[in-house]
């Protein structure tokens, strides 16, 4: 199958400008040599630390940025190629949802107005009554209403606001949508709520999604396929299941480690990844993680590894064959949890039963 | 054990807004014992930082207003406090650290200046002293060459070194209570693990109790010995962490844990909780859960549940705790 999205070698270096004359003083190499591929209907999860360049690469997917080097090809056409009109015709193929959606909202456009311009930009719908019937579906489809349409952004909860923020990106029928952390300002329940929209959302129009976040249990939920980015390249790559039952990374494996688990009957696992992230400025010779790695040995300071594939999984590690079976994970949830659980669903489902009748 | 360290009855803090009284914080109560660790849990809105603000006295008035309550730290009710008392005991026996490390520290000083400033105001230390004690106190939270560190600014240093900062900051004057609000939230979760196990080790070196502000489930259950849920102002549940996790009873408290992905395990459909935050102006009558709980009835509705002991030392605010299945 030919893959929604394919980047080849994407490399990007920011300036660093010092001083008055604002020279140049060094690089920062955001995203390095990153190969990766998205197969239509596909969650691709991209996750690491803040630093790592997984915003950077979201960017440069979607060409808001423009690469150092490399090859961007969406749906079979070589990106890099356009621009003007047929870059904008293909913008409308590849959306993105950011993190605060209160600051990528327009404060002084009503949320109708908001989703009514891609609409005319693309020449998606031109009446009044045709855009009119746009809107309400894709509010409906994100879970608003239509009297929702005539509020400004101020006007909603967090929540709410994302699920805007879903509806804009969805206005114009995209195959592929990044989302930008989009759950990592909301709080828990609401976050549940965005997590299942964006999986039914994905169900119903076969989406593509390039879902960047520093929260392993969120993507645990939501990722087919994750890659692991430490500073600017890509150290890991697996499918789901594999990546959180057999990391082969150490890097991967700290940052399992990491993630406190909601049960007080298992110890907090002691902390492999020692001291901070070196800056993207002075990246370490040989494998960028050995000034932290608990495993690693000269070689790993000398010689860079290449992420080369090991079984499902690729990987940038020497030591990738050593790697220790993790113990498989109990249940997380109490017995009087999933009891008290399953009779407050079954009173709810008894409710709206009876509403409906 | 005798008296708790810190007790806070029926504590009541309304902000007045646009003619409005939100009451962000209404007739909680609770208790930390000596060298224990008690976690306020909830989400955005439910009050648990402005309670903790409250015990320091540093909830902005106005538009903030303590209108009832009392916080009484080792015998002494410090909403009634004097003002030259809570200088004394804010940095001295009452320590804290918040969110965001860079806005919390001063950039024009460096990080030695300012931990040996706390040193000497409530210690009386002399400046060469507090430099001294400052250095070592950068080497307890485990900042690398703190003889060096001390001299830095806080823009020198990474995020979590300076948390690591301003927990020695907070730990300067051997304080007994420690109030930790979001202490790891900004920060990333390799970093957010090193923090917490040295919050861990601290504990039981210096034996101050704690009280660890945080929406995340999974701090409460890995650091704390007690925890206090908290919705709409109010508390819903407390319990002991195994008893919460083990036995969670309110509604909200098992919404709550439900909607928290694993990063274990196959994945499943989350749970949500349906609707949103009552407003804290006009909230309602009877529970202010009970707009979105499945088990709300007419009672629910126009009575608030009192808290009620469940189980040792487990109390919940829900009429039909223990829910146990009938159908």
């Amino acid at each position: 199958m030919t893959p929604i999205l394919a980047v080849e070698g994407l490399t990007k270096r920011f300036p660093v400008r010092r001083g008055i004359l604002r020279r140049v003083v060094g690089h920062v190499e955001a995203v390095r040599d990153v190969d990766l591929a998205i197969a239509p209907g596909e969650t691709l999860a991209i996750v690491g630390e803040s630093g790592c360049g997984k915003s950077t690469l979201g960017r440069l997917m979607l060409r808001l940025i423009e690469p150092t080097a490399g090859k961007v090809t969406l749906d079979g056409t070589d990106t890099m190629a356009l621009k003007g009109p047929a870059l904008r015709r293909l913008r409308r193929d590849m959306q993105i949802i950011f993190q605060d959606p209160f600051g990528s909202l327009n404060p002084r456009m009503s949320v109708r107005e908001t989703l009514a311009e891609p609409l005319k930009l693309h020449g998606l719908a031109d009446t009044d009554d045709t855009i009119a019937a746009a809107v309400d579906d894709l509010l409906m489809r994100c879970g608003l209403s239509a009297h929702h349409a005539g509020r400004y952004p101020h006007e909603f909860s967090g929540g709410q606001r994302q699920r805007v923020g879903i509806a804009r990106a969805l206005a114009t029928r995209p195959k592929l949508i990044v989302c930008d952390e989009p759950v990592s300002a909301l709080d828990v329940s609401v976050q549940a709520q965005i997590l299942n929209l964006l999986a039914a959302l994905q169900q119903d129009l076969g989406l593509a999604y390039v879902f960047i976040s520093h929260d392993l249990a969120v993507v645990r939920h939501v990722a087919h396929r994750v890659a692991v980015m430490y500073l600017g390249r890509i150290v890991e790559e697996a499918p789901a299941e594999d990546l959180f039952a057999k990391p082969l990374h150490p890097y991967t494996r700290s940052l399992l480690d990491a993630v406190p688990r909601p049960d007080p009957t298992r110890r907090r696992e002691t902390v492999s990844a020692k001291g901070d992230a070196p800056s993207a400025m002075a990246i370490p010779p040989g494998c960028a993680f050995h000034t932290r790695c608990p495993i690693a040995t000269a070689r790993c300071s000398a010689e860079r590894p290449a992420l080369r594939p090991l079984g499902t999984t690729k990987v940038a590690c020497h030591h990738a064959e050593d790697a220790p079976v993790r113990p498989a994970a109990g249940v997380t949830a109490s017995d009087a949890l999933r009891k008290r659980l399953a009779i407050l669903n079954e009173r709810r489902r008894a409710r709206e039963a009876e509403v409906t009748a | 054990m005798s008296e708790p360290l810190l007790k806070i009855e029926d504590l009541q803090v309304h902000f007045h807004v646009g003619g409005t009284v939100q009451r962000a914080v209404d007739g909680v109560g609770f208790e930390v014992g000596r060298g224990q660790t008690v976690g306020i849990v909830g989400e955005s809105g439910c009050g648990k930082s402005v309670t903790s603000l409250a015990i320091m006295r540093l909830v902005p008035r106005p538009p903030g207003r303590y209108a009832g309550g009392r916080i009484v730290f080792d015998g002494t009710d410090l909403l009634k406090a004097k003002k030259r008392q809570m200088r004394a005991l804010r940095g001295g026996r009452i320590g804290m650290i918040f969110q965001e490390p860079m806005t919390s520290l001063n950039p024009v000083y460096t990080c030695g200046a300012q931990i040996a400033e706390s040193l000497t105001a409530h210690s009386g230390l002399r400046a060469h002293a507090a430099r001294d004690r400052a250095i070592e106190l950068l080497q307890l939270v485990g900042l690398p060459s703190p003889e060096k560190r001390v001299d830095d600014f806080p823009h020198q240093l990474s995020g979590g070194q300076r948390q690591r900062v301003m927990i020695a900051m907070a730990l300067a004057n051997d304080p007994d209570l420690l109030i930790a609000d979001e202490p790891t939230t900004a920060l990333d979760v390799t970093i957010q693990a090193q923090i917490l196990e040295l919050m861990d080790d601290l504990k039981t070196r210096t034996g101050a109790a704690t009280i660890l502000v945080t929406h995340d489930l999974g701090v409460v259950a890995q650091s704390c010995d007690q925890v206090v849920v908290m919705y709409a102002g109010q508390v819903v549940e407390r319990a002991p962490t195994a008893a919460l996790f083990a036995d969670p009873q309110h509604p909200y408290t098992i919404g709550l844990m439900a909607a928290v992905p694993s990063a274990d395990g196959a994945p499943q459909k989350l749970s949500t909780i349906p609707g949103s935050l009552p407003p804290l102006d006009r909230p309602p009558a009877g529970c202010r859960f009970a707009p979105r709980c499945a088990l709300a009835d007419g009672q629910c509705h126009t009575t608030p549940p009192p808290l009620r002991e469940i189980a040792d030392g487990h109390v919940a605010a829900c009429w039909y705790a223990p829910i146990e299945g009938t159908s």
